[in-house]
């Protein structure tokens, strides 16, 4: 089913380079390696809520640069798998590394990974009593230990980035939900992550909000940064995405790329639920 | 957009029809909104027409201003020298007269604090540590150190202990409660059941019991060298039973933080400790600024219960003035002026709490 896919060649699409060149210089300089390291590795991952198998023997290897759309009905654990990557959420049995780092009930390799590892949440979760400035320097210092005046500087350059840097010592509660999501984005790249997980990132955004946070997590696609994005916004999986996992009751259904998932799905479930989708 | 296009203009803004502004808006809307809050209106008119005549004479018209206790006894009216005679006492009690300057040094020094912290002067940590060190700086000045006259504390009373005992209180208390609260909430099962037990335990026992076990009971526990002063203890007492209670406040404002804000911060990097002391506890505290205030309040007036472990406080100082053989009868204008001074301080702190709660992003987001 998909087991050939980890370090395939994969075609680069949507070459938006004018500003994916001005973007994140530090992320690209982290991603120069062998472009088929894996960098996020699960083997025989199962987790139960109580006695809910909600996990059920997930495979996933991650490539370096791979950027992956996760996708499927509600419950069916997309965002329990991202989760566990970086230990929001603890697996009970199988094997789940992370830039080589074994993540288990050790705190340091936890923190470790979620240093590593980005991640934007469906409600944007910014800290409502800072402003949006300190919710970018917040990481960095108290995480990395980083001086203030050297984080303020990072902070600004990624608020600019994703074009709100004037609005950087509002609360983020005078924000958009647009506005939010970005911020939310620039904060995690703030920390210079090297995998970034999105839960469903524009679900809770107006009509008119989703394009600028998908223009902004396009962007980020072009810098080689690693992605794994939960959404059900299918164009972003069609133009962005190498890969297209499809999920069910826990389990990865189909896994393929974008071209072969929407137009010929294997699986009559994936078939069925493609068809809920996208002729509503 | 082609020639067939139409252009949207929004249409401007008009302002509110006269009905609803204005003098007689206001009354209509406030007063006699139908009949139901006009009859309220005229029974609480009625009210304060029968009550508020006869305390205007009492307490201006036939009122006494200046003179002694026999031109009081003529008049016939409120006597207002009495409390004037007593001031001193009622504010010190029989702390003596002549370093009367140190207490009043601490008033200023608390009364500016508290007026750069409304304005929003001073902020962050530097106001944390200047409220912390406050009560310490009243304590050597009251008691005397750097080689001032030492007073000895069975000397203290009158409104300077009352708001010393709340004041002590109400610092140390909040960091405890907080404590409690996050070792009732976040804790391992040892620690959570030994906070759940000591504020079940606090909060079960009134404060009177928890004031006689310290002042009466407590020195019967200790070994005999160890000598904890009575004042010393009762703070303690009351630190700790106030707590309790800030605790539960403080439970309230964590149970309100969704679980994101926790997730965001691990999910950088942060560790527990740390998330937990910038991101969870300050918007917790933020959450639950009226009914911290709240305690504040009735930690200030529950000070007034230490009058019966033999503290004279500034109720017991009242009782006491309004004992003096030379102003005798004239136990009314005591009491008043008690309940006028809680009033004053209970009722700006209230203003206070409400001023910081219009503060910060919370309002800013409406």
């Amino acid at each position: 089913m998909g087991a050939s896919w980890n370090g395939a060649a994969r075609p680069r699409k949507n070459v938006n380079t004018e500003l994916a060149e001005t973007i994140m210089t530090d992320t690209i300089e982290s991603q120069i390696g062998s472009e088929d390291e894996i960098v996020i590795e699960m083997k025989g991952v199962n987790k139960w809520y109580s006695d809910f198998h909600v996990l059920k023997d997930i495979d996933l290897s991650v490539t370096k640069g791979e950027r992956i759309v996760i996708c499927g009905p509600s419950g069916s654990g997309k965002s329990t798998l991202i989760r566990c990557i970086n230990h929001l959420e603890e697996h009970q049995e199988g094997i789940i590394k992370v830039n080589g780092t074994l993540l288990n009930e050790n705190s340091k390799n936890i923190t470790q990974v979620r240093r590593e590892v980005g991640m934007v949440f469906q409600q944007f979760n910014l800290f409502p009593h800072m402003t949006i400035l300190d919710n970018l320097c917040f990481a960095p210092i108290w995480a990395r230990n980083m001086p203030r005046a050297e984080a303020e500087k990072t902070a600004l350059r990624y608020l600019e980035r994703v074009g709100i840097s004037e609005q950087k010592d509002k609360y983020p509660g005078q924000l958009s939900g647009g506005q939010q999501q970005r911020v939310a984005i620039a904060r995690s790249l703030c920390m210079n992550p090297s995998i970034m997980l999105f839960d469903e990132p524009t679900s809770a955004l107006d009509p008119e909000m989703i394009k600028e946070v998908l223009d902004v997590m396009i962007e980020l696609a072009n810098t080689g940064m690693t992605m794994l994005c939960v959404t059900h916004e299918m164009s972003f999986a069609r133009s962005v995405a190498d890969r297209v996992i499809f999920m069910d009751g826990g389990e990865i259904v189909e896994q393929n790329t974008p071209d072969a998932f929407f137009d010929n799905p294997r699986v009559d479930r994936t078939q069925q639920f493609l068809s809920q989708i996208l002729t509503h | 957009m082609d020639d067939n296009t139409i252009i949207f203009q929004p249409a401007p803004a008009r302002p509110a029809p006269s009905s609803r502004v204005g003098p007689r808006a206001w009354l209509r809307a406030n007063l006699f909104g139908g009949w139901k809050d006009t009859v309220v209106t005229l029974i609480l008119l009625a009210i304060l027409a029968l009550t508020l005549p006869g305390l205007v004479d009492w307490m201006f018209v036939r009122a006494t201003f200046f003179g002694d206790a026999d031109n009081c006894r003529q008049a016939g009216g409120a006597c207002w020298p009495f409390i004037v005679d007593k001031f001193n006492v009622l504010m010190m009690g029989v702390y003596p007269q002549e370093l009367g300057w140190r207490p009043a040094v601490c008033a200023i020094a608390l009364i500016v604090l508290a007026a750069l912290t409304y304005t929003n002067r001073v902020r962050g940590i530097v106001l944390i540590v200047a409220w912390a060190i406050l009560p310490v700086f009243a304590l050597f000045m009251i008691g005397g150190a750097f080689g001032m006259r030492e007073v000895d504390q069975s000397l203290w009373g009158g409104l300077m202990l009352s708001i010393m005992l709340a004041l002590v209180g109400v610092i140390v208390s909040i960091p405890l409660g907080v404590l409690l609260a996050l070792g009732r909430y976040y804790g391992p099962p040892v620690v959570k059941s030994l906070c759940v037990a000591f504020i079940e335990l606090l909060r079960g026992v009134p404060l009177i019991t928890i004031l006689f076990m310290a002042s009466v009971m407590m020195p019967l526990f200790l070994p005999p060298d160890l000598v904890i002063n009575n004042l010393l203890r009762i703070q303690i007492a009351m630190i700790l039973f106030s707590a309790a209670y800030m605790a539960e406040v403080v439970r309230g404002g964590l149970q309100a933080i969704p679980a994101g804000q926790t997730e965001a911060a691990l999910a950088l990097g942060v560790s527990r400790a740390r998330t937990i002391a910038f991101i969870v506890v300050p918007q917790a505290l933020r959450h639950v600024l009226p009914p911290l205030v709240g305690r504040c309040i009735a930690l200030f007036k529950d000070t007034s219960l230490v009058i019966i472990v033999g503290l004279l406080d500034f109720l017991g100082m009242i009782k006491n003035a309004s004992l003096d053989t030379t102003w005798l009868g004239f136990q009314a204008e005591a009491y008043v002026f008690a309940a006028f001074v809680y009033w004053l301080i209970c009722y700006s702190l209230s203003l206070y709490g409400r001023e910081l709660e219009r503060r910060g992003p919370s309002a800013q987001k409406r």
